[in-house]
């Protein structure tokens, strides 16, 4: 069942930003943004939680389940004081985006585009 | 006289007429399969490392780092815009998209360096949703810690 | 400010093409022009480095094997005018760093060859030079990474969307004729105006350079007083498969004869490749219109085939930034008028 609403509610967030790209003028890295503002502020009224609740990594994976991360490390981090609040988000989501750096500079530096 | 504006809006309208649309219909369904097949697939490498005995945050943070590593791996070899030009938003709005738009842009930069070329642009697409995501995120756990 | 009404130059002194040179790309070279380039390359790097350095290469080519053909050796070659796309006109300037022939560089977006051609033909027709060549160029690799998105980046081309063409094309014009059977003279030429329709978006290229054509064109037929077909064919440079719908309609609009229009009129964007290339709405960039004019056109002029022909590369003048402060994209067109006269 968990697989199911994974599938779905991951298609549909999706469909969602192939619509936004297929029926506006908006370029790929502001959708970008927008979906992980999105998530950011959806998960600030405790809205993407449930969703993450049902659907696991169907939610988590697609942008706005980055902006979650981000979010959700924010908000425990408040509960800790003021440091812990500023640095939360970036320590919840640290490891994706030292991956994403390193790997990604290791890539551009050993492959040559096509 | 009409104004500039309506002018040109109706310039647009007139020359969209002319212009093919996207196939919308087509489009979303291969967007909602690619999507949700990468989403399956999370769940179960998730599912995985969840038995292997590694708890519930560390699998999703695994995960990530798995779909980051693939992706950025495809870009080098040229694939991932090919599979994105059919797949869309089904391999853009999950992390895939996020870690193709830091390798796509830094591999065509490597003749100006490996400092202003790559270094700076493996973040022309990357940086604008870093910077807005982590600002969103502090001005998110300020205001809680306020209230 | 012309000498033919308000826009249009009559060269009085009928400067002459003498020669032409004409390079496709990998692409190119499978679309339905191929057998009208004088070489294709085999891939997009050209035996170079970069593919800034493979674009110059192309218009180096173009321009050696044109000053070959004409039989000018290089210090009778008065000056040579050329643009492309890049920054700081990249590919020509560094062209023109190896040819040591006074250079003059050309920036006109993809309106660059008629602007070129245009500017070559006053100087040889005003008699301050007796041979000039001009040329421009643009490359896949290099005007995508500069004007749009990585390659290797993961979006989709909307179907609006056009390819920028890997293609250089280059002419000698000359003040004496050859002894060829054949000649192609400069008749006149219409400077455009700079029009914009208010497009905003990059993708839409074909739509935004459309009404800077048809004013060019309906200005030009008026400053000669001429119909349609007095010309054989009517060449627009790169508004691809849309912009030669609009331009068809918009003509038909303004009076001319449906016909005619489909007759006479084409678009070298839609020439240059087949719809199954995946190209979308057709070509562009400025090798696009140039190598079809010193290919397609200029050779079937040379066998006699093209009496009267009516080119204009079109031009969207769009910065990289400007898009990104909100500007619309404003559109050029100049046209120029190629006549074949056989000698008796």
């Amino acid at each position: 069942m968990g697989y199911l609403y994974a599938f779905i509610i991951g298609g549909g967030i999706c469909v969602v930003g192939q619509i936004l790209m297929d029926t506006t003028n908006l370029t790929t890295p502001r959708v970008l943004v927008i979906f992980v503002i999105a998530g950011i502020v959806l998960q600030a009224f405790g809205l993407y939680q449930p969703l993450v609740d049902i659907a696991g990594a169907g939610a988590r994976v697609p942008l706005p389940g980055f902006g979650y991360n981000l979010a959700k490390g924010a908000m425990e981090g408040a509960s800790e004081g003021l440091l812990e609040a500023v640095t939360g988000g970036l320590k919840a989501a640290a490891g994706g985006i030292s991956v994403a750096i390193v790997w990604g500079y290791i890539v551009a530096l050993i492959m040559n585009p096509k | 006289m009409m104004d500039k504006k309506a002018i040109s809006k109706a310039y647009e309208k007139y020359a969209d007429s002319f212009t093919p649309k996207p196939t919308y219909f087509k489009n979303s369904a291969k967007a909602f399969f690619a999507g949700g097949a990468i989403c399956m697939s999370a769940m179960w490498f998730e599912n995985k490392f969840i038995d292997s005995g590694v708890s519930q945050e560390m699998a999703a943070t695994y995960v990530v780092i798995i779909l980051i590593v693939a992706a950025q791996l495809l870009t080098g070899l040229g694939i991932f815009d090919t599979i994105a030009k059919h797949a869309g938003a089904g391999v853009i709005i999950p992390i895939t998209g996020f870690a193709n738009s830091m390798v796509a842009p830094a591999i065509e930069y490597k003749k100006e360096g490996l400092v202003l070329g790559v270094g700076a642009k493996l973040f022309s697409l990357a940086g604008p949703v870093l910077v807005c995501g982590i600002t969103a995120s502090v001005i998110v756990g300020v205001i809680y810690w306020v209230i | 400010m012309g000498n033919l009404g308000k826009q249009t130059i009559s060269f009085p002194n009928k400067p002459y093409i003498i020669s032409a040179y004409s390079l496709g790309g990998k692409k190119e070279s499978e679309g339905p022009l191929r057998d009208w380039f004088d070489d294709c390359l085999r891939d997009d790097i050209y035996g170079e480095a970069t593919w800034e350095k493979a674009e110059s290469k192309m218009l180096k080519t173009a321009v050696t094997e044109t000053v070959r053909r004409s039989g000018k050796g290089l210090d009778e070659v008065g000056a040579m005018l050329s643009g492309d796309l890049l920054n700081q006109l990249m590919s020509s300037s560094f062209m023109a760093r190896d040819m040591r022939i006074p250079f003059l560089g050309m920036y006109g977006a993809c309106s660059t060859m008629t602007e070129s051609l245009i500017m070559g033909s006053v100087l040889v027709d005003g008699r301050y030079s007796n041979n000039v060549i001009i040329g421009a160029s643009s490359h896949y690799c290099t005007a995508e990474r500069q004007f749009r998105m990585p390659l290797e980046h993961g979006n989709q081309r909307p179907p609006s969307a056009q390819w920028t063409a890997t293609a250089a094309g280059t002419m000698m014009i000359s003040s004496e004729s050859t002894n060829e059977d054949i000649d192609v003279i400069v008749e006149s030429a219409t400077i455009g105006k700079v029009i914009d329709a208010g497009i905003k978006s990059a993708n839409k290229m074909g739509s935004a350079m459309t009404p800077a054509a048809v004013d060019t064109l309906l200005n030009h037929l008026e400053d000669t007083n001429r119909n349609l077909d007095y010309y054989d064919i009517v060449l627009t440079g790169d508004l691809g498969f849309t912009g030669r719908e609009i331009m068809k309609d918009l003509l038909q609009d303004a009076g001319l004869d449906k016909k005619a229009i489909d007759e006479r009129y084409d678009d070298c964007g839609a020439m240059i490749y087949k719809p199954e290339q995946d190209v979308h709405s057709g070509g562009s960039g400025c090798g696009c219109s140039a190598s079809t004019f010193a290919g397609y056109v200029y050779k079937k002029m040379k066998r006699g085939e093209i009496k009267r022909a009516l080119i204009m590369s079109t031009g969207a003048l769009l910065s990289t930034i400007s898009p990104f402060q909100g500007e619309s994209i404003p559109g050029i067109a100049h046209a120029v008028s190629l006549q074949s006269r056989p000698k008796n």
